[in-house]
């Protein structure tokens, strides 16, 4: 039903068209076709097991798919790629559970996420210059951790998990976010300023969102794409997709 | 460049430690040499050599720790890379003994006569250099590490899997190096050494020389360690020992960190082997047998993982007791002692001797902080 326009491969920073994968016989995603323009935030919701986790997986390398195209800035095939070459090339991920190094202070996370060369030589004799400074020191301050730094990750409590690895995306400077679940574990306060903060990412950046809370995909006020069953069931402003039989019946009306 | 790489973020532990370990090689081969055998601070050669051989053990854990403390790789086959740097000097050492040998033979070593061999085989060309022998100290524990950690890591093997690789590895080398036909002195190995560089080796001077020798090369590789652990690709190498997958999405090629670390170490291993074998004056196979790379992970848990100060200590600390407890009449309990201390030492002192010591002394000094309590490090 969302069969990609003529054009949509070019003109879109990344292109699914007919991926499918298969866990053990199990067709977690069937079909799946998706665009996203250069720029754009992209809400994704859908039931438990819908294969919006699975999605990210195949897009950042974690997982190849079977069948299907995935494409990014209309010329890389990611399915050709491992996981450090798509982050190299610019596609950032946050996982659905927090996964922050617990033994590295807040800082040291930030430090290692941060934008560079990532090669062993450049690594070993690497030293923190003034600018690279001043970006983590603005990063700790727009994640609200500046008088952390000094703390162990595994400290924190889930919900600064979950903005620490905010940061880390941040540092990483990529042209493409996956947020997988920002949102889960906060209290009702935390999750109007994570939305407040991804609006302001997405200023800049590329963004897809996957998130269950309601009022969080109201407030980023962007397109909205339903995954049921490893496919696109809906696509639209929530409003419409919200209004969609199928969509009432399998998610929303539960 | 590499001073401010091998000093950068010095601590409190680090000084000491290189202060006892360059204090070391200085006083007790002063005391040796210059103190009359009755004085009190008098250190017998026996007992100079003795230690000289658990700090190229302790040399040995530090290589260890490297990559199982930082980076999570059990490594159980570590003996292996400081027994072939030990075959490597102890080939140099082969070779300076010329025609003294039983048989008198000017180029062949005994066993190779023994075997009625006519010529030394290519491997041993060149041995008779030092500068040479010294290469391949650091050349072939290295080469193989590279080799074997290129197929493991980018294979991702991990865990239980790359421990038993490596213990297999260890294995086989000890199968090999068993056979007369490899060329190594089979089952005897290689041992009845006479010079280095001119020295000989059972002099007191030369001993002395050895054993500070050891110091130095043990505080060296005390500071690489360090200068890598605490560089941002130490934290690169934690991060990938506590969560991979993560490390991996954020765009490292997790294979190569893990690549560098184990060939450093590997190196480090060697050069710890190639100490070990004048002062103890042997090398055979035994030396691969895989107990004995199990043996390291134990020094390396009782002193504290992930500390390289702590892994030396357990080394130093584990083997004397060995040589206590081996010396009476308690010597055939010594392997359940050692199994003992490491079920101990893992389920009361996870952090080793090194971290319980230090967060008893932080208690002490400051009684109304609680020591941060810092949950341990996965596998
Ligand atoms: N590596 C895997 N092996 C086997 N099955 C898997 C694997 N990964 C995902 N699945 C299955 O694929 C389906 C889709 O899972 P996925 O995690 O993508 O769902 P989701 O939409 O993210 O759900 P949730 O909202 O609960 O996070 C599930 O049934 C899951 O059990
Ligand atoms: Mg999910």
């Amino acid at each position: 039903m969302n069969a990609p326009v003529p054009g949509a491969l070019t003109s879109s920073l990344l292109y699914l068209d007919g991926v499918s994968v298969s866990f053990d016989g199990f067709k977690a995603i069937r079909g799946l076709s998706l665009t996203i323009a250069p720029g754009e935030m992209r809400a994704i919701i859908g039931p438990n097991g819908a294969g919006k986790t699975t999605m990210m997986d195949i897009i950042t390398g974690k997982t190849k798919p079977d069948v299907g195209t995935v494409m990014f800035g209309g010329t890389v095939d990611l399915t050709k790629l491992d996981e450090a070459a798509i982050a190299n090339l610019g596609i950032g991920r946050k996982f659905q559970k927090p996964t922050v190094f617990d033994f590295h202070t807040i800082e040291d996370n930030i430090l290692l996420a941060l934008k560079s060369k990532r090669t062993v030589g450049k690594t070993l004799f690497w030293k923190t210059e003034g600018p690279q400074q001043k970006r983590i020191d603005d990063i700790l301050g727009i994640v609200k951790l500046a008088d952390k730094r000094d703390r162990l990750a595994g400290s924190l409590s889930h919900g600064q998990k979950q903005w620490l690895e905010i940061g880390m995306l941040l540092a990483q400077d990529p042209k493409l976010l996956l947020v997988d679940e920002p949102a889960a574990g906060m209290t009702d306060g935390e999750t109007a300023q994570t939305a407040v903060l991804l609006k302001e990412i997405a200023q800049d950046h590329s963004v897809i969102v996957v998130e269950h809370d309601m009022g969080f995909i109201r407030e980023l006020g962007v397109k909205v794409t339903v995954l049921h069953e490893g496919s696109v069931l809906a696509e639209g402003p929530l409003d419409q997709v919200s209004a969609n039989e199928r969509v009432v019946e399998v998610y929303l009306g539960r | 460049m590499i001073t401010r790489f091998l000093l950068q973020n010095m601590d409190r532990r680090a000084g000491v430690f290189l202060a006892i370990v360059l204090g070391l090689a200085l006083l007790v081969p002063l005391s040796n040499l210059l103190l009359p055998a009755g004085s009190f601070l008098h250190v017998p050669t026996s007992t100079m050599s003795l230690w000289g051989k658990y700090l190229c053990y302790a040399l040995l854990a530090i290589s260890l720790d490297l990559v199982w403390g930082y980076c999570g790789i059990l490594s159980l086959g570590h003996g292996a890379f400081f027994a072939l740097g030990g075959y490597a000097m102890g080939m140099y050492l082969m070779r300076q003994i010329g025609s003294r040998g039983v048989y008198g033979n000017p180029i062949l070593p005994d066993f190779m006569v023994f075997l009625n061999w006519q010529e030394l085989p290519w491997y041993w060309w060149g041995f008779s250099s030092f500068p040479f022998a010294m290469l391949m100290v650091l050349l072939v524990p290295g080469l193989l590490a590279f080799v074997f950690g290129w197929f493991a890591f980018r294979s991702r093997v991990t865990g239980v899997y790359l421990s038993i690789i490596t213990q297999a590895l260890t294995y086989a080398l000890l199968l090999a190096f068993f056979r007369n036909d490899m060329g190594f002195g089979g089952n005897n190995g290689l041992t009845d050494f006479k010079d280095i560089l001119g020295f000989n080796v059972q002099a007191q001077g030369t001993r002395a020389a050895l054993f500070s020798m050891t110091c130095v090369m043990l505080a060296a590789g005390f500071l690489i360690a360090r200068g890598i652990v605490v560089s941002k690709l130490g934290k690169v190498v934690i991060a990938i020992r506590d969560a991979e997958s993560r490390t991996r999405f954020l765009g490292y090629r997790v294979d190569r960190f893990k690549l560098f670390v184990f060939t450093v170490s590997a190196c480090m291993a060697g050069v710890a082997g190639a100490l070990y074998v004048p002062q103890v004056g042997i090398i055979n196979p035994s030396e691969f047998a895989p107990a004995n790379s199990i043996e390291t992970v134990i020094w390396v848990a009782v002193g504290g993982r992930g500390t390289l100060v702590g892994a030396a200590l357990g080394a130093v600390v584990v083997n004397w007791a060995k040589t206590v407890f081996t010396s009476g009449f308690m010597a055939p309990y010594w392997l359940f002692a050692l199994g003992g201390l490491f079920v101990v030492v893992t389920l009361f002192l996870p952090k080793g001797i090194l971290g319980t010591a230090e967060a008893l002394w932080a208690r002490r000094r400051k009684p109304e902080v609680a020591p941060a309590a810092e949950p341990a490090p996965a596998e």
